[in-house]
């Protein structure tokens, strides 16, 4: 009670600071003509959260005015109303807003936000309706090998070479050498603290692999997401959500007869309570599960990617008021140890999924006692 | 405006949240010392547990 009461008294002064600092902050207006920083940050940054069709390194203004990208183009594979389309990115010219035109196979494309439309035969140019969305194009089914897709081929590729060594020197002698003796003990630690003590002694041989690879599959790319190449894998909502697609195939489909008995018809409470249960427990079966699985590492990394790019950014929205040098030392100060914090992150997260993964299998196969 | 002060409430019901399961990790492990490993890994669920609830919240009202 007495927490209530304490934290409704902070709330209040929560609101009392907040709310007339937030409506200052809307008035805020550009100055003419000059290109507003904070605005340039947020739109960075978006960018770098969402997935994109080409692997941009990074990008400046040359003296001569003009704007260089340092990167590779990577494939565009379209499923379109004639077929298969495939070009390189490179043809987009790093345009994202529709001006740049690329005819192939007598089809025309535009990229607008990230997304390839196919315009009609006869179009010269996207256009656009009040809401922004393109009035003579439609969406296309996109097959490309976007910057996630190769960061997963690329990471995939990784894991195989090194768990194939390693599962290799088992077969000369007991102790793995080199890489293999960072990754053994975190082999045993998924096996022996994850998936034996949740799962049980009986069935956990059968769920370790698929531990095992999604623990390392979500910690690789997290930690992949820290270095400059500027993945944001784990940070894509179709990659986790595959991901907690797959956890919730394997605990339903491993479901034994005690786990849907306590779903559809719990025994133990009056009869009339058996339908409400069974609406919540289906509802938290097959929707609420997955979905907090995938939230929460999509959530997670997205936020500290922002977080880590938002201190970076100090070190230009600061600039003025701090000065260079003041600006950069405290970007650099806490960037640092915010990228600190996320390698601790990008572990636990891994952990947390593979965690409650286990835990949601073994809900599934749990063999009860009947009295 | 209104999503905002939401989220800020989300984000404060999760804090108390969070230190209300951490305070009484710590001060059950201080009772049991030998029980830690038993005491962080349920931590750690139901912090994983609240976390997904507040980043669904935020997700949502977003």
């Amino acid at each position: 009670m007495k927490i209530f009461q304490q934290s409704f008294k902070f709330l209040a002064l929560v609101l009392f600071v907040v709310l007339p600092t937030s409506i200052f902050a809307n008035d805020t207006k550009k100055e003419g003509g000059q290109v507003d920083t904070k605005e340039e940050v947020e739109a960075y940054i978006l960018h770098h959260i969402q997935d994109s069709h080409d692997f941009s390194l990074f990008s400046y203004t040359n003296d001569a005015g003009e704007r260089k990208h340092v990167g590779f183009p990577l494939p565009v594979i379209l499923w379109t109303s004639e077929g298969l389309v495939t070009f390189m990115s490179s043809e987009f010219h790093h345009n994202d807003d529709g001006s740049v035109i690329v005819e192939k196979d007598g089809l025309k494309f535009a990229k607008i936000h990230s997304k390839i439309y196919e315009l009609d035969k006869d179009a010269s140019e996207v256009k656009f309706d009040e809401d922004h969305h393109a009035t003579n194009g439609h969406k296309v089914l996109d097959f490309s090998i976007t910057k996630s897709a190769f960061g997963i081929l690329i990471i995939g590729l990784l894991m195989l070479f090194w768990f194939s060594k390693l599962a290799r020197q088992y077969k000369k002698k007991q102790i793995p050498t080199g890489f293999g003796r960072v990754l053994e003990p975190l082999v045993l630690y998924v096996r022996d603290e994850i998936a034996r003590p949740n799962i049980g002694e009986k069935h956990y041989r059968r769920f370790t692999g698929y531990l095992l690879t999604v623990f390392f599959f979500i910690w690789v790319l997290n930690l992949a997401g820290l270095t400059p190449l500027g993945f944001n894998v784990t940070g894509q909502l179709a990659v986790t959500a595959c991901l907690a697609i797959f956890t919730l195939v394997i605990y339903t489909a491993s479901g034994n007869k005690d786990y849907w008995m306590h779903i559809l018809w719990m025994p133990g409470v009056p009869v009339l309570i058996r339908p409400v249960l069974a609406v919540i427990e289906l509802a938290g079966a097959l929707l609420i599960k997955p979905f907090s699985l995938l939230v929460r590492l999509f959530a997670n990394i997205s936020a500290g990617h922002i977080v880590v790019m938002s201190l970076i950014a100090i070190m230009f929205t600061l600039k003025d008021s701090l000065g260079v040098v003041g600006a950069t030392g405290l970007s650099f100060v806490l960037s640092f140890f915010i990228t600190l914090i996320e390698v601790l992150v990008a572990f636990l997260q891994a952990y947390i999924f593979t965690m409650l993964s286990a835990l949601f299998i073994g809900m599934a196969v749990a063999e009860h006692e009947h009295h | 405006m209104y999503n905002l002060i939401g989220a800020g409430l989300i984000v404060i019901g999760a804090g108390i949240g969070l230190g209300q399961i951490g305070g009484k990790a710590m001060e059950g492990i201080a009772r049991q010392p030998e029980a830690t490993g038993k005491i962080q890994t349920a931590m750690i669920i139901i912090a994983a547990l609240l976390e997904g609830l507040a980043f669904g919240a935020l997700f949502l009202g977003k």
